[in-house]
């Protein structure tokens, strides 16, 4: 009851001085970062196991690249078991003055088997769900197709050569998965309409999904039987396909916000440490004296430790609430990307936020409160007495052993968690070298200036460590944002220059042999050049020297993912332009007696392939073998039809092709290429301009998601300042009342004090706009092959950004220094 | 008993072979100048500090064979201490402060006790103030309380009235004494002033770490 009172009245009376303040404000920002990031991880890893389980709109499904055989269906129904059926390809479709590229899928009742869609009246008004499927002559289309076509309910669509009424708005499918980018959005239509549309022709990208869904144990058995059963190019797919999928791009995006977080959860704890450093050294008087009134070592420690679990507890929860209330910010700015609701997040980031707090507390503040206890009560007759210093492996290992536990619950790891710590350890100490020697060299420029300036400068001198601290705190911090914000922008400028102003903007796809000639002339009639029109062959490689594919050893999941993917196969006699032949030889004009192929080296990589190996496809049911005779390097932002497989002439001509082609379409031209697409509407227009604005907006997004998760950092850092200046308070108000009663006006040790915050700003911000620069330097030359320039808005943002917000607050802290009668101060020292 | 510190210019002596006997319910003033060992040598007896070499009984206990906190409890027990600088917990009002010792060691009406000292004291009134509420002489007065309120039979008292007024001193001092004789406590007192000095049975004068000779003083 004593320790309970003790503590409590202690912290009570701590709290309202202050002394408590950046202590426990550090916690909150360390668990408040931590917890944003987990409640909203955690809301999104529900939603994508809730939709995993409903992502094939079924229990099991066949895909295939050609119509499937009527056999499965029926197969299906003996064995008891539902089926229903779509159709999907990509076609440009048109409302009124609006067109866009959309995923045209043609429905049969009972879609989906899993799951449920939901529809609405209008856009903008409440959906409702519905077993119903779009009745013949009328589509649903996608929030974000209406959105693109400018269209509503109730107006015309138009898909390849069928008119359509828009019936309703098609808010969520079961299987419309979790894709960030959608360049196609979605519009369904009934299967009955398909052959209206005339988009179906030989060779056009068409896929074929034939669903089942029935009790577990008849799927079960029939998935065995359909095995069997399976021709060349079909594939069948269960949950277990595709949940691993999805959570495995949704972990590594969950660790990479997570680690994110914990920098600041570090740069925290060290304000921790900090601020505990002080409050330790504030309550030794009070501990020499009850301990000189009889009290034990182990009634302190109690205190102590009841201090440390209520101010974990209370900071942790704020800290909890904090995150919650930040998730919902990230979750807004994410809205888009996500699209839909996210189902409300679970208990477990409650219990990580709370776990940090104490693991923080335990880490970085315990031992100093521990140390409470080893005050001598002499300390009430001598002043100068305190506990002995606290052991270097004592403090260090227990904030590394608190670090590691939180890395370890966040990470979940032992093999990446000792490569986080290492790397973090280099970091640090690269960082912290830079940020001292950037103190050191200050002692040179001392004298330049007045008496403010010299001030200032010797205070960022003589504690030296201290500073070099907040200059790497606040240097980290910045150092990501501007990575983030100028760098990432840069690095985008950079590359969208490095291409020709006349790069292709537009891909046809899908051209029917018949139709190139047409199309050629139809576009050189519009003031075009003439196009190249490349041939691709629909294929799937089905042996590597001879081995069957399911035979071979894939070294990675890449290789065998790629190899068993439907392959674009075609065929040149030259070496298209922006391809460059690295090992082996290209076969030139003459048609080389027996077929040769030429594999882009990344792919042959993944595959382990080797000149010499033999490749086997099957085309149209046949099989066709060519020898590997070279690998390319393409550059592919040359945006032309390009292959990873092209076989030398000859061997492909026989099979069914379609062709491909881009162009640079002007501004002026969007009509002639409307035209285009009525007069052959199987063929699809690709917008690359589209396509990459999409993508730049999933990257700002993403990276604003991100920032925001370093805005964190930048709190962490701005609490690291705080506690060094309350670290030195007392020193500052002595040193102060020394000037003042030397004579110095108040305004000239402000004066200084400014100096001081803003030179450690300055040099934060240096820190911050080299190490961006040397990232943005490294990520252009070595990872884009870009030429990378030194950006003056860099070291600019950097510099005053740096200055600004460390000379204000430490500034703006350190005043009351100054409000303090000097007098006051000389009595008490 | 010998108390010496390591220092950079080498060992040095505080307290040299220094023995002395005080008896119950004595009152005795410790005088010397600054830097005599007064402290010391009331650090040592109090067992708030080890002797380098010799021994300190209490009440028939030899503090100096036990461990900190069996100090602790033995000062608990038997001590108690009036500072030059008060040392009051500021978290705690006047009564808790003056509570603080009587829960330490564990008595149930600690409350009741506290508030019958601090009445002697006068400042029942004030019981629910706290330290930064107080005048000096006033947190003395606290001071005092708290450190009779466990019948110490030993009451160490270092300049209590260092940080006091003349006027609050006199009447600080009287108190002390009155308290002193009333419970028949021991009285250790180290002071400057020789007026309360001549207050007490007997005054010991330290010179250097060394005490000298009555006949001398």
């Amino acid at each position: 009851m004593l320790i309970l009172r003790l503590a409590l009245k202690t912290l009570a009376r701590d709290w309202k001085s202050g002394e408590l303040l950046i202590l426990m404000l550090a916690i909150v920002v360390a668990v408040a970062a931590l917890t944003a990031v987990a409640f909203f991880t955690d809301r999104i890893s529900q939603a994508v196991n809730r939709q995993a389980s409903e992502a094939l709109a079924a229990d099991l499904s066949l895909q295939s690249t050609a119509p499937l055989q009527q056999n499965y269906s029926l197969a299906a129904q003996a064995a008891g078991l539902e089926t229903a059926s779509v159709v999907s390809m990509a076609s440009v479709v048109f409302a009124g003055e609006g067109n866009t590229l959309a995923n045209v899928r043609a429905v049969s009742d009972r879609y989906p088997l899993r799951g449920r869609m939901k529809i609405a009246d209008g856009l903008l008004l409440p959906a409702r769900t519905t077993d119903a499927i779009p009745a013949p002559g009328e589509a649903w289309a996608s929030t974000r197709l209406l959105a693109r076509l400018g269209a509503d309910v109730g107006g015309i669509i138009e898909v390849g050569t069928a008119r359509l009424r828009l019936g309703q708005v098609l808010t969520y499918r079961p299987d419309r998965g979790m894709q960030f980018i959608e360049i196609a959005p979605s519009l369904l239509i009934n299967a009955a309409d398909l052959d209206a549309t005339g988009l179906i022709q030989p060779g056009s990208r068409v896929r074929y999904l034939l669903l089942f869904a029935g009790d577990r144990a008849q799927v079960r058995r029939f998935k065995v039987e359909l095995q069997e059963m399976l021709g060349d190019g079909e594939r069948l797919r269960d949950i277990a396909d595709v949940g691993p999928q999805i959570s495995s791009a949704m972990d590594r995006a969950q660790r990479f916000l997570n680690l994110s977080a914990l920098v600041s959860v570090f740069l925290a704890a060290v304000a921790v440490a900090m601020a505990a450093r002080r409050y330790v050294s504030r309550r030794l008087d009070t501990v020499a004296l009850m301990k000189c009134l009889g009290a034990k070592q182990g009634l302190i420690l109690r205190v102590s430790i009841i201090q440390l679990l209520l101010m974990s507890g209370i900071a942790g929860l704020l800290g909890v609430l904090f995150g919650y209330a930040a998730q919902a910010g990230l979750s807004f700015i994410m809205r888009d990307l996500i699209g839909g609701e996210l189902p409300p997040p679970g208990w477990k980031p409650v219990f990580l936020g709370l776990a940090t707090s104490v693991s923080v507390l335990t880490g970085f503040a315990l031992p100093g409160f521990m140390q409470l206890g080893r005050t001598p009560p002499l300390r009430v007759l001598r002043h100068d007495m305190g506990p002995p210093p606290l052991r270097y492996t004592v403090s260090y290992g227990a904030a590394m052993a608190s670090m590691l536990l939180v890395l370890w619950w966040v990470v979940g790891d032992a093999g990446l968690l000792i490569r986080i710590a290492i790397g973090s350890i280099i970091a640090m100490m690269i960082l912290l070298g830079a940020g001292w020697l950037l103190v050191r060299m200050l002692g040179g420029i001392r004298g330049a200036a007045g008496v403010a300036w010299r001030y200032g400068l010797a205070n960022i001198s003589r504690r030296g460590r201290d500073s070099a601290i907040q200059v790497v705190a606040f240097g980290l911090s910045l150092m990501v944002l501007l990575l983030l914000t100028v760098v990432r922008n840069d690095l985008m400028d950079l590359w969208r220059s490095s291409l020709p102003a006349d790069a292709a903007n537009r891909f046809l796809i899908n051209i029917q042999p018949d139709e190139v000639s047409g199309v050629d002339d139809f576009l050189v009639s519009r003031g075009l050049e003439r196009l190249e029109f490349v041939p691709i062959v629909r294929a799937r490689m089905t042996a590597i020297n001879r081995v069957p594919l399911r035979e071979r050893d894939f070294a990675g999941a890449v290789g065998r993912q790629r190899a068993s993917r439907d392959a674009n196969l075609s065929w040149a006699s030259t070496l298209a332009g922006g391809n460059q032949v690295v090992a082996g030889r290209w076969w030139g004009e003459a048609v080389p007696e027996s077929p040769e192929i030429s594999v882009e080296r990344r792919y042959a990589e993944d595959l382990q392939l080797e000149l010499g190996d033999i490749l086997s496809f099957d085309v149209a049911g046949e099989t066709v073998s060519a020898t590997v005779t070279s690998f390319r390097t393409i550059e592919w932002d040359s945006f032309k039809p390009n292959f990873f497989i092209v076989f030398s002439p000859g061997l492909l001509e026989p099979y069914p092709a379609t062709y491909i082609s881009s162009f640079y379409a002007g501004e002026g031209q969007g009509a002639d290429i409307l035209d285009l697409v009525r007069r052959y509407p199987s063929i699809t227009v690709i917008d690359i301009d589209a396509i990459m604005s999409q993508v730049r907006g999933v990257m700002d997004k993403a990276a604003l998601a991100v920032q925001s998760v370093f805005l964190f950092t930048l709190f962490a850092g701005l609490m690291v300042l705080l506690a060094t200046i309350q670290a030195t308070r007392d020193q500052r108000l002595y040193e102060a009342a020394i000037l003042r009663t030397l004579g110095a006006k108040r305004r000239q040790i402000l004066l200084g004090v400014a100096t001081e915050f803003s030179v450690i700003g300055l040099l934060a911000g240096g820190l911050a706009a080299s190490g961006a620069s040397l990232a943005g330097w490294f990520l252009a030359e070595s990872q884009f092959q870009l030429e990378y320039h030194f950006d003056p808005v860099l070291w600019l943002t950097g510099l005053i950004a740096g200055m600004t917000i460390v000379g204000l607050t430490g500034t703006l802290a350190t005043r009351s220094v100054l409000n303090h009668p000097p007098v006051h101060t000389l009595r008490q020292g | 008993m010998t108390k010496k510190v390591s220092s950079p210019e080498g060992s040095l002596t505080i307290l040299d072979n220094v023995n002395l006997e005080v008896y119950a319910g004595e009152s005795v003033a410790v005088v010397g100048v600054s830097g005599a060992g007064k402290s010391t040598l009331l650090a040592m007896l109090a067992g708030l500090d080890e002797p380098s070499a010799g021994q300190v009984w209490l009440n028939d206990t030899e503090i100096t064979a036990l461990d900190e906190d069996g100090r602790a409890v033995a000062r608990a027990e038997h001590v108690g201490f009036v500072f030059q600088s008060f040392h009051l917990i500021p978290s705690l009002t006047a009564l808790e402060n003056v509570m603080l010792p009587l829960e330490l060691v564990g008595r149930e009406n600690a409350a009741g006790e506290a508030l019958a000292v601090l009445t002697k004291v006068g400042l029942s009134q004030r019981k629910g103030h706290y330290p930064r509420q107080l005048s000096a002489g006033e947190k003395q007065r606290v001071a005092i309380a708290r450190a009779f309120v466990t019948r110490p039979a030993v009451l160490f008292a270092d300049e209590p009235t260092g940080n006091l007024d003349s006027k609050t001193g006199a009447l600080i001092i009287d108190l002390l004494f009155d308290l002193n004789q009333e419970s028949g406590t021991t009285l250790i007192l180290v002071t400057h002033d020789i007026s309360m000095a001549e207050r007490c049975d007997r005054t010991i004068h330290i010179e250097s770490g060394r005490i000298l000779d009555p006949a001398v003083a």
